[in-house]
């Protein structure tokens, strides 16, 4: 009978569902997190997968030795794009790694690699774009707040980029859709959770009083740069989808 | 706020707008000494737009006063517009606090030319320098090479900055000559061959000395004006390559002309920029930089122009379909990334995927190659080639007929520059 294994929705989670599927050689309908409405079929058996990071560290190291860290980034993209049935599409590349040669997640000949390497593909686009929209405020205590919404969950993949680059301010980024932020206070960054978000005229209050300066001349750049006998809408929204506009000022002209 | 900095930004940035070039890739300065900032070697694109162009740097004029009179320049000396000039500490608190918001990538300053060429250059460095001693700013810094500038300057401003640039402006002598004759090809040759060897000689310093201090890291750049002095892409794209070769150039950047001049050797004022050859221009330089294609194969004596209705390398695929069909699952990639409708990422994930078995049309597809464009020149398996002995003018109309070509079918306003 197939089964459907319940985790926690954790990286190490699902390595661990993983494990177990190989170490008792189960054959998997469904995986999920076991908040979401689990749902169980007429037939397949429920199973509760618990955490074990010793589990997950052995599946990761047979992964190493087939594809690299660089297969293994792969898969953790695909993961933290939290699409729908992401964990059986790893779950069937990694059964086919472990059955193929090494490099298998080079064979673009493959339809499940092609899938994995598109949703990289999404991912790590909006990495990039995070890196680029994120919009700081400067706020009366010096901290630099901001706020987004990402389509996937890229704030484990940015930490590095901006605790290096902003080393020497206190920095907060929050998504307001996961409804978790990164905050870095000059040494280290940790993961932080508000008990409800802050409204905007409350983030207004606490302003530092040369941000409303700087991010008009902001806007004032913005449009003294733009070329208007060149005006190319189409390229234009193509580069920065509307669905960013609400958190850049530049395209806030209110 | 000072309304005062409101108009000079808008002044200088307006000015400084038509240096396409907003790259801030190809330096990888790292924030060692927990400052401000560090340079991404990919570059990060902050904003775009409404031309569609990117914002990655603050891109500005220290000042638009200039004693040259280009003709091709807005901030010309004969022409009547408001003047400015920002203090050395303006653009600094400009670049760190837009810096800090996340908005930009670094600073990229450019200047008219006030008094000479060395007294200009002195004031960019010195910008450049505090930002880096005084702030600990690790940020991109583009500076302008200001031609004619002493080798003493611009080796203080390799040291600072991460890129220079110094635009030839007319591809050819003669065009600049007539259209900027304050200005001379060899005047910004100089600066440009020092900073050659500069490069390359810090480099060789590096790898003996390893605290050697970096020196341009981002190497040199430079941008040629399109459509302003009667060249042809001949001109445009062999100028391109001797400079690429020769001087070791990271970028060339095409600047379709905005006309803004009413003068007689120019085009005229509400002429249409030309970006549909702005565009072939760019196509060509990437066949140049990423495909191994050598100026004389995109144009020549008997193809002196670009065709604005297919690309440059259909175009060429099309003069020589004795080097076709390619077979996809035997071909050395170079062959394969001749093929129209490969790019350089189809073209490796090709080699990679063939390892696993031969590939078939649909693959192809699949992984990313524009079959419509390809199946014209290849072999796969599964796919027999039947348009070998067709002449190339049909294949172009076959094709053209097939694809829905934004050149084409929408007006010249609706381009990808980029």
């Amino acid at each position: 009978m197939l089964k459907t294994l319940n985790y926690d929705g954790t990286w190490s989670g699902l390595m661990t569902c993983v494990f177990c599927s190989f170490e008792y050689k189960w054959q998997i309908g469904a995986i999920q997190q076991h908040a979401s409405s689990s749902q169980t079929g007429l037939f397949t058996a429920p199973e509760l997968i618990s955490t074990d990071n010793e589990k997950a560290r052995r599946v990761l190291l047979g992964l190493e030795k087939k594809i690299g860290l660089q297969g293994i980034q792969e898969l953790y993209y695909v993961h933290l794009s939290e699409i729908k049935d992401r964990e059986l599409l790893i779950l069937r590349s990694i059964i086919y790694y472990f059955r193929s040669e090494t490099k298998a997640n080079q064979n673009y000949g493959h339809d499940d690699i092609l899938q994995i390497k598109k949703i990289v593909r999404s991912v790590s686009r909006e990495r990039h774009r995070v890196k680029a929209f994120v919009r700081f405020q400067k706020m009366k205590d010096g901290l630099y707040f901001a706020n987004l919404e990402p389509d996937f969950n890229v704030l484990p993949l940015i930490v590095k980029f901006f605790k290096e680059r902003y080393a020497d301010q206190k920095w907060l980024i929050y998504d307001l859709k996961r409804k978790y932020g990164i905050y870095y206070d000059l040494m280290e960054v940790t993961e932080v959770k508000f008990s409800d978000t802050l409204a905007k005229n409350q983030i207004e209050i606490h302003l530092d009083e040369e941000e409303s300066r700087y991010s008009d001349l902001w806007k004032n750049y913005f449009e003294s740069v733009n070329i208007k006998e060149r005006k190319n809408t189409k390229l234009h929204v193509q580069s920065l989808p509307k669905r960013y506009w609400k958190y850049l000022n530049e395209k806030n002209l209110l | 706020m000072s309304d005062r900095i409101v108009q000079k930004l808008n002044i200088l940035a307006d000015a400084a707008k038509y240096d396409v070039s907003c790259s801030s890739s190809g330096s990888n300065r790292a924030n060692k000494n927990k400052g401000i900032g560090n340079a991404n070697q990919g570059g990060i694109c902050h904003s775009y737009t409404e031309d569609g162009r990117c914002v990655s740097l603050l891109k500005i004029l220290l000042t638009n006063h200039c004693i040259y009179d280009c003709a091709y320049c807005v901030s010309r000396k004969s022409n009547d517009i408001e003047r400015a000039a920002f203090t050395v500490q303006e653009v600094v608190d400009l670049t760190i606090n837009f810096y800090r918001r996340n908005y930009i990538e670094g600073l990229f300053l450019s200047s008219g030319i006030f008094k000479n060429a060395d007294y200009t250059m002195e004031r960019l460095v010195s910008i450049a320098k505090k930002l880096r001693l005084e702030h600990k700013f690790n940020g991109y810094i583009h500076l302008k090479t200001i031609p004619g500038a002493s080798d003493e300057l611009v080796h203080e401003a390799g040291l600072y900055a991460d890129r220079l640039s110094i635009n030839l402006e007319i591809p050819t002598k003669e065009g600049l000559k007539l259209l900027a004759p304050d200005k001379s090809r060899e005047d910004m040759i100089i600066p440009m061959r020092y900073l050659k060897n500069e490069i390359i000689r810090t480099n060789e310093e590096r790898k003996i000395i390893k605290s050697t201090p970096t020196f341009a890291p981002a190497g040199q750049s430079t941008q040629m004006i399109i459509g302003a002095s009667g060249e042809s892409d001949k001109h445009i794209i062999q100028t391109a390559q001797h400079f690429y070769k020769n001087y070791h150039l990271k970028r060339v950047y095409y600047s379709g002309y905005v006309p803004i001049s009413y003068d007689k050797r120019l085009p005229e004022i509400g002429t249409a920029v030309p970006m549909v050859r702005e565009n072939r221009l760019y196509q060509s330089d990437w066949l140049m930089r990423f495909y191994g294609f050598r100026a004389d194969e995109i144009v020549n004596d008997n193809h002196p122009l670009l065709d604005l209705d297919i690309d440059p390398k259909l175009s060429w695929a099309l003069r020589n379909q004795h080097a076709f069909p390619v077979d996809i699952n035997k071909a050395d990639y170079h062959f394969i990334l001749r093929v129209p409708g490969i790019g350089v990422q189809s073209a490796k994930k090709i080699i990679l995927a063939r390892r696993f078995g031969p590939l078939r049309l649909e693959n192809l597809q699949k992984l990313g190659v524009a079959t419509n464009r390809a199946k014209y020149f290849i072999t796969c398996l599964g796919f027999q080639q039947l348009y070998a002995d067709k002449p190339g003018s049909h294949i172009k109309q076959y094709i053209l007929a097939q694809s829905s070509s934004k050149y084409i079918k929408n007006d010249s306003q609706q381009l990808t520059l980029f």
